[in-house]
């Protein structure tokens, strides 16, 4: 039972965050019980879980999706329509959306593991995109279009609505985190698990064993949207809203920021990305309001502005420098020796 | 029937303009095995030194002012493409998903420069007068930038053609795409031409964004990312690698955009294009060309 000492000790000890009054200067805004923070831990721990189920498909299975924003969104959208505008019961709600977006994944996967590769990521970006149009065009009013729209919080169970509640939300993004980090452990351990790192480092051979990649795939990319739709569903717990922001394509290549700023084809590493990332992004912002930053001239002020901008440059060194990201810190020398002594001409095998 | 004319030359306009960033797209695949995603930037690039040379050059005429702001987009469009290469691609030869990696943390980190100075609404960018007026043939009302870019995705089809089957250069990224190994074997530095290839792409994608500035008459941030969507549907629907089969794929898919558009409904010719991806994958995986890498 060692293994799963630390993970359980872990959880336990985050469970406790909401009873503690620390101030911690700099990194929150308020003591750490305060709604505020709750809302960003929560967040942050929502997003280090869907950043998780992202690297299923990408570290573990080695499948460039584009398209992972697409099953979070039918999370947050059709959890929230069915909600809203069907006025269904909240439980009802939750079985359905997570029955749409496992079928709407094996029908999607189906149809873009055909082809593989850069193919396969430009397929999934496309069918995210029609999701995205989907959204924005507001058919029937469901979705309300650009803006998106409120969840009606009658339908909400009440422990999980107003501001004193936040607790309950941050329990709830914890235990998403939990629950994902869990599945895809128990996953990689399964057969299943172990063909797909097969596939990820070299498919032919599976095919040359006797398997079939594409079952195995379609596993992996069904486990991992069913996951995202869960995602979906806390998040809109967490923002009490559905918004475009989340089916657009840098939706998921923020996914894929986090992952790979964090490290991929690692559990720690792809949830300690999303949590730092979704931390980053929110702190940088309200950073470059701060004292420090707006004495600054403008050249350097005026990127700092944007968390994105710093995001994107440090996903830029991080692939030049920090391959296994962040979590593997410790190879960078290894990988700078690497780099200055290239030879002329890399060519892969094919 | 005018209505059919004027969908039809809008709906080639459009596929005008996915050609022109898709064939790009294409070749930089093609050759390197990159997928570029940072080609949206190059549009937004020249979009964005367009209008800043044109509000810089505020008491010239019109028509010479739009000229040479046009000519300073397609310059820094190209240099800035090539500078890709040369800085950020070629230290990561060999390694396909991080070259990948690069040009998306690229693509996110212009976007949000752009906006952080100069915001992310729209800007006015003030095109020659005709562009903006009308021809009317067979009683059809049509807007005068799209000749324009019709025109000149059309020479620069040609001009592409001629490059890759006429030249010493051409030849050699033909065979790059063929079997790089081999030429690499040859004793040929086909580096030169991944860099070559990255300006041509580089500039093809800043004619796009002079050409939709035309059409659009402003440029904000996020217009170079939401074209290179449909380039990358028209790239997978023409075969990656066939500028041929790029072309062809551009056409159908701006005038499947345009006609589902007004026959079904709006905002469903976008759908479309996707449904039309999905066909396409399901009947010819390889896409049309079946060039596929």
């Amino acid at each position: 039972m060692k293994r799963f000492a630390i993970p359980a000790a872990i959880v336990v000890a985050l469970a406790f965050v909401p009873r503690l009054s620390v101030d911690l200067p700099y990194v929150f805004q308020g003591g750490l019980n305060t709604p505020g923070t709750l809302e960003l831990l929560a967040l942050c721990l929502l997003f280090g879980g869907l950043a998780l189920s992202y690297d299923l498909l990408f570290g573990f299975t080695g499948l460039l999706s584009f398209g992972h924003a697409l099953y979070f969104a039918v999370g947050v959208y059709i959890a929230a329509i069915a909600m809203t505008r069907w006025h269904w019961d909240f439980w009802v709600s939750v079985a359905f959306t997570a029955l749409v977006g496992f079928l709407l994944a094996i029908v999607l996967g189906a149809v873009s593991l055909r082809v593989a590769g850069i193919a396969f990521a430009m397929v999934t970006l496309a069918f995210a995109q029609a999701g995205s149009i989907l959204a924005l065009k507001n058919p029937y009013n469901w979705t309300g279009g650009e803006e998106g729209f409120g969840v009606d919080y009658h339908q909400l169970p009440t422990w999980t609505v107003g501001i004193l509640n936040t607790k309950h939300l941050y329990w709830i993004a914890l235990a998403y985190a939990a629950l994902v980090f869990a599945v895809v452990r128990w996953a990689i351990n399964s057969s299943p698990g172990h063909v797909w790192q097969a596939i990820r480092e070299n498919e032919l051979r599976v095919q040359v064993l006797g398997l079939r990649p594409y079952t195995y795939k379609l596993m992996s990319y069904v486990l991992a949207s069913v996951l995202a739709t869960i995602g979906g569903i806390v998040y809109l717990l967490l923002l009490g809203g559905a918004n475009t922001d989340v089916t657009t394509a840098s939706f998921t290549l923020t996914l894929l920021l986090m992952v790979v700023i964090g490290g991929t084809g690692s559990r720690w590493g792809a949830m300690i990305g999303g949590i730092l990332y979704t931390f980053a992004n929110h702190r940088l912002g309200d950073l470059s309001s701060s004292h420090a930053v707006s004495s600054l001239p403008s050249v350097i002020r005026t990127p700092l502005q944007q968390p994105l901008f710093i995001l994107g440059v440090l996903f830029i060194l991080v692939v030049f420098f920090v391959p296994g990201g962040l979590t593997r810190i410790g190879q960078v020398g290894a990988r700078l020796d690497r780099i200055l002594r290239r030879p002329a001409v890399q060519e892969e095998v094919t | 029937m005018s209505t059919f004319l004027l969908l039809t030359i809008t709906g080639l306009g459009l596929g005008a303009m996915y050609f022109l960033i898709a064939s790009g797209l294409s070749l930089i695949y093609g050759l390197m095995g990159v997928l570029n995603f940072a080609h949206g930037i190059f549009i937004t690039v020249a979009g964005y030194t367009l209008w800043f040379v044109e509000s810089k050059l505020g008491d010239v005429p019109v028509l010479p002012r739009f000229l040479i702001a046009a000519l300073a987009g397609l310059v820094v469009g190209t240099v800035f493409a090539a500078l890709t290469e040369l800085v950020l691609i070629r230290p990561l030869y060999g390694r396909h998903i991080e070259q990948v990696l690069v040009t998306v943390g690229l693509a996110l980190a212009v976007t949000a420069l752009v906006t952080a100075i100069w915001g992310s609404d729209a800007r006015v960018v003030a095109a020659p007068g005709w562009t903006g007026q009308t021809t009317t043939i067979f009683g059809a009302h049509i807007p005068n930038d799209r000749w324009i870019e019709i025109a000149t995705a059309v020479i620069v089809l040609f001009a592409l053609e001629a490059f890759l089957r006429r030249t010493r250069y051409g030849l050699i990224v033909r065979a790059g795409v063929e079997n790089r190994a081999m030429v690499t074997a040859l004793g040929i530095d086909v580096r030169k031409s991944f860099t070559l290839v990255f300006a041509i792409g580089g500039l093809a994608a800043g004619i796009a964004g002079v050409l939709y500035t035309l059409y659009s008459t402003t440029v904000d941030p996020q217009q170079g990312t939401s074209l290179v969507i449909f380039a990358f549907i028209v790239v997978v629907i023409g075969g990656l690698g066939s500028i041929r089969g790029t072309a062809w794929a551009a056409i159908i898919v701006g005038l499947v955009q345009q006609y589902a558009n007004y026959y079904a409904s709006s905002g469903l010719g976008d759908l479309s294009v996707v449904l039309l991806l999905g066909i396409v994958l399901i009947a010819r995986p390889r896409g049309l060309s079946g060039s596929f890498a």
